[in-house]
Formats: C-alpha cells, sequence, structure tokens
C-alpha cells in the first residue's frame, strides 16, 4: 500500500459500520423475539439466511470474491427486512421478500453501494402491495414466557405450515384501526384514545412489526449510531420535526379528523425509518443541506399517505419516493469544492 | 441502401432487432395489455394485422408520396387499418374487444408501426415489406405472449385464461390453472412488475446473444486452424 503524507483512519469500514448498526437493532430485536415468541424468531433466522444465500448467488454469478458476503450488509438488509415483517408471517414471505431485496434490489443494480433504492423498503412495499392480507396480519403480544404463547414445535407450524392465524391471536395496529375508525366516521380522538397509550408504544408492547414496536429503543439504538459517528443527525430531525409539525399543526385545526403529533411519532415505524432506513448512506443525499430536505421530504410525505392517503403507515413508500429523488437534490445541492465556486468555475485571484 | 435476404428480414423481426427486445420500442401496450398471455396473445395479433398491411399499403405507393407529407400519410394509413381491425374485433370478439379496450385505438400510435413504415417499408418492394411487416409482427407478438405468460404465471398462478375469447371454444383446454390456491402476487400484475420481467427477459436475450457469439467465433477459428 502507497502511504505518504500523514493520513488519519479511524478504522472505519464497510464491515464495522454493518455490525455496528446490528449491534444497535439487537436490543429492539430481542424485545421483538421476547414478545412474539418462536415465529418471531425463525423469520430472523429465515431472513438472515436467505440474505446469505441470494448473496452468495449473486456474487457467484456476477463472478466476484464470495469473501465479500461477510462484509456484514447482507445479513443487514435481511435483519432490516425481518425487523418490518408481521411477526407471525408465513415463511414465504420472509425468503421472496429478502431475495428479492437482495437480488432485485441490490445486485441487479451492482452491487453494494450502487442501488438506487433501499432494498429492505422495496421489499416491504413490494410485499405489502402483493400481498396484503399476510402482511396485515398482526399478532398479538404474547410474551415468549407465557404459558400460553406458541411452543417451539407451535412455533415452527405457525410459520411453515401458515396455516391462517384466527382473530383471537392477531388485531390491528394502533395506525391502521384509527384509519379504520375514521372511515367509520368514529373522531380520532376517541380511537387513538381507545388503542393507542404512550406507554406501551414507547415500551413496545404493543401490536406491530416484530422489531419496530418500542420506539424508545429506537431511539436508543439511533443515539448510539449518532454517538459511533455512523450515521448522522441530520436525516433523523429533519424527519421527526417534520411530521411533528405537520401533526401539530393539523391536529390543533381539528382534533377529531388528525391525530395528535404524539401518536404519529411513536407509531408504526416512523422511529426504525428515521434513524435505520431513511439513514442509509447509500441512498441518501451526501451533504447536509441535501440530508436536510431529503428528511424533511420522507416526513412530509408520510404524513401525507398516512392522513390522506390509503394505506395506514408509509416510511416504506416516502423513503422509496425520495430514494428517487435522492440524485437530483445531490444535483442541486452541491459542496462547494476549495477553490472553486458553487458552479465549479474556479474562484479569480485578487488583484493587489 | 442495400436489399436485406428474406433470412435477414425473418431473423431481425423475430430476434435481432426485434420490436421490443432490439428496438425497445412499443412499450406502453406491452406493459398495459400484459396481464395474461391471452390478452397478450389478442393485442400481438391485432398489431400483427395492422403491420403487415399498413407495410404492404405503403411500399405500395411510396413512389408517389413527397417526403415532406409522408408522416400524415403514414398515420392516416395506419389510422384507416387499426379502425378496421378496432371494428372487427368488436364485431365478433366482443369479450375479447371489452379487455383490450382503449389499447387498440392506440395501435394508430404505437411507435414501431410508424417506425417499420417509415425505416423499411417507404424504402421496399411489396414483397420484402409484408415479410418485414408479418416478422416484425410475429417478432411482437412473441415477446407479448411470453411477458404475458410470465406476469400471468407468478401473478395469479394461470396460463392462457380466458383464451377461449380469443381462440374460440374448441382450445379452451389450453386454460390452465398451474397453481391452485395460489394467493396471487399483485406486484407482478401491476406496471413494476411488467419492468421486471421485461428486464430479465432483456437480460435472458443479451446472455444468449453472447454465448452464439462465442460459439460462432470458436467455430470461425477452428476453421481457420483447419485451413492453416
Amino acid at each position: 500500500m502507497m502511504i505518504s503524507s500523514p493520513h488519519a483512519h479511524d478504522r472505519s469500514s464497510v464491515e464495522r459500520t454493518m455490525y455496528l448498526v446490528c449491534f444497535a437493532l439487537l436490543p429492539a430485536t430481542l424485545l421483538g423475539f421476547y414478545l412474539f415468541g418462536w415465529p418471531a424468531i425463525n423469520l430472523w433466522v429465515l431472513c438472515i439466511a436467505s440474505a446469505m444465500a441470494g448473496e452468495l448467488l449473486c456474487l457467484s454469478l456476477a463472478g466476484k470474491r464470495l469473501s465479500a458476503a461477510l462484509d456484514g450488509s447482507a445479513i443487514l438488509t435481511g435483519w432490516i427486512i425481518a425487523m418490518t415483517l408481521p411477526p407471525w408471517g408465513p415463511w414465504w414471505l420472509a425468503v421472496t421478500g429478502t431475495l428479492f431485496a437482495i437480488v432485485i434490489g441490490k445486485h441487479l443494480y451492482g452491487g453494494l453501494g450502487q442501488n438506487l433504492f433501499n432494498p429492505a423498503m422495496l421489499t416491504r412495499v413490494g410485499l405489502l402491495i402483493s400481498f396484503p392480507l399476510e402482511m396485515t396480519t398482526w399478532a398479538n403480544v404474547n410474551p415468549i414466557t407465557n404459558a400460553t404463547a406458541p411452543g417451539f414445535i407451535e412455533g415452527l407450524e405457525i410459520t411453515f405450515v401458515a396455516a391462517p392465524l384466527s382473530d383471537a391471536l392477531t388485531g390491528a395496529t394502533a395506525l391502521g384501526h384509527v384509519k379504520t375508525a375514521l372511515t367509520a366516521s368514529i373522531p380520532s380522538t376517541v380511537s387513538v384514545a381507545e388503542i393507542f397509550s404512550v406507554n406501551d408504544a414507547l415500551t413496545g408492547f404493543t401490536r406491530g412489526s416484530l422489531g419496530e414496536t418500542s420506539a424508545l429503543l429506537m431511539l436508543a439504538g439511533g443515539i448510539f449510531l449518532i454517538w459511533k459517528r455512523i450515521i448522522q443527525w441530520y436525516i433523523p430531525v429533519a424527519l421527526i420535526v417534520t411530521v411533528a409539525a405537520m401533526a401539530t399543526l393539523f391536529n390543533s385545526i381539528d382534533a377529531e379528523r388528525y391525530a395528535p403529533a404524539v401518536y404519529h411519532l411513536l407509531s408504526g415505524a416512523l422511529m426504525f425509518g428515521a434513524f435505520f432506513i431513511a439513514t442509509d448512506p447509500v441512498t441518501s443525499p451526501s451533504n447536509v443541506k441535501g440530508q436536510l430536505i431529503y428528511g424533511m421530504g420522507i416526513g412530509l410525505v408520510t404524513f401525507t399517505i398516512r392522513t390522506w392517503g390509503s394505506f395506514p403507515e408509509a416510511i416504506g413508500f416516502a423513503v422509496l419516493f425520495m430514494n428517487a429523488l435522492t440524485p437530483i437534490i445531490d444535483r442541486y445541492f452541491r459542496p462547494r469544492i476549495y477553490g472553486y465556486d458553487y458552479k465549479g468555475a474556479p474562484l479569480k485571484v485578487a488583484k493587489e | 441502401m442495400t436489399q436485406q435476404s428474406y433470412a435477414e428480414i425473418w431473423a431481425d423481426g423475430l430476434w435481432n432487432n426485434n420490436v421490443v427486445l432490439g428496438q425497445m420500442l412499443a412499450l406502453c401496450p406491452l406493459m398495459a395489455v400484459t396481464t395474461t398471455a391471452s390478452n397478450g396473445l389478442g393485442m400481438g395479433i391485432a398489431t400483427l394485422a395492422v403491420m403487415l398491411v399498413s407495410n404492404m399499403l405503403v411500399s405500395m405507393i411510396r413512389g408517389i408520396i413527397t417526403p415532406q407529407v409522408r408522416i400524415p400519410v403514414f398515420i392516416l394509413l395506419i389510422a384507416a387499418m387499426v379502425t378496421l381491425v378496432d371494428m372487427f374485433l368488436n364485431a365478433w370478439m366482443h369479450e375479447l374487444y371489452q379487455v383490450l379496450g382503449l389499447f387498440i385505438p392506440l395501435i394508430v400510435t404505437n411507435c414501431a408501426i410508424l417506425g417499420r413504415v417509415e425505416s423499411f417499408a417507404s424504402k421496399n418492394n411489396v414483397g420484402p415489406s409484408m415479410i418485414d411487416g408479418l416478422a416484425m409482427g410475429i417478432g411482437f407478438t412473441w415477446v407479448l405472449v411470453l411477458l404475458g405468460g410470465m406476469r400471468e404465471l407468478f401473478g395469479s398462478g394461470t396460463l392462457f385464461a380466458d383464451a377461449s375469447l380469443l381462440l374460440g371454444n374448441s382450445f379452451a383446454f389450453i386454460e390452465m390453472t398451474i397453481f391452485p390456491d395460489y394467493g396471487g402476487t399483485l406486484l407482478l400484475i401491476l406496471p413494476p412488475g411488467g419492468f421486471i420481467c421485461l428486464g430479465l427477459i432483456l437480460a435472458g436475450k443479451r446472455v444468449t446473444d453472447r454465448k452464439l457469439e462465442a460459439r460462432r467465433n470458436a467455430i470461425q477459428g477452428s476453421l481457420q486452424e483447419e485451413s492453416a
């Protein structure tokens, strides 16, 4: 290796970044395992395994080094997909979804760092559009230590035999419940009070995707990543502030129609999306102004779809939408290069 | 322009310069109607008929059209043909007409047809022009059927559903349900699925072309060795 000038290197690498993000996801994942039991563990294992299988397949087809599969990016993609799935979903949801993300979402674009869209969110949206029933069947919270929780064998049955879950075991998420209530002209003041409690949303003891339910653990993971300088605060803060501001504004106009900000911030995938999805370095803008606009855009689209669209949750759609705008944002918010003006022309030398 | 042999015209239309796989034209009707193989087949045959007849007519009158007015004349001829096909389908294949609906009149604006008329029929005699229309039309049709089949198979688990609307009741036997109790994959029926499947087919064509090329080079190489 050629090393001349005194370069400082902080030993950052793809591997270190990926495994630190996995580490930040660990508490929320363990909570998901605890709340939803063996079926959730099965799904997580399936996602990671099929992500590795897809990665190895694509690397060998493309004639690349197979050891590149160990860089952690495939594991992280599989992990994030597992976090977004309904915890008692059938096995094929995890396998087809993860293969879709790795093969079509990542490697067809050229592999790590080349993809236009966030692979995990492509999968999330693709699965939601393709299999609306399976993707919105939310298991009740039934901690693994409970006597009524499914054991290991029962868990395998739930994941692999894919019998439809009975209504007694499932229910609506907070976002879904409030949305349905509004169409039945029940004001959101009533429906939010019925299903949403700040404590449950913070600790995660509520129905939802496998690893997204606890806003507090998401926040903790996010702050850990900011502390480790894996992500910067611009995108999450812009996103959260935008959603909070819009929710507060509309809530103050008509509280019966528009739910309060705390409900929007702590429900669904918002915290997860803000800290773990939107901050993906490949698919987000590369400088501060661009990142602020990108975060605001995600917040805006999310709030718009949640409030006036037909889907209860919208982080996936919003992230993909802003992913598509990222190249143009990068183009208009280029940083100035030292010695050149914003347009790339050299600065004029001052006359003496 | 050197005249192509009939074999070259066929090879161009069916594979090398295929409307979709080579020229990347006519993607709008391609995405819109290929949700089932039968719809693709119906659209393909309608386009084939229009292509054949307009190529023939244009090559017959190409001597008397001045370059300045050629595009309006071509479009008028194509529009007349499409109107005939439209009325024919409405009269004799009404169910299929209702499925394909808006996309039949839109064949007029199908850039592939104007493209063949402009780049081939206006420069060639009647015989080659008709063969070109036929080859291009069949090339378009098989891609439509393949794409429709892929999307139908994985999107709704059937193949050639409602084919009897198109081909008559004697062909009802080709309507197949491949995966019974299949819930369906809506993504493949929606436009993104069309683009993903088309991308895979295009990749398949390029891989095949590369292998053919390699084999041709290998044969030439061995021939040269023998002669040397």
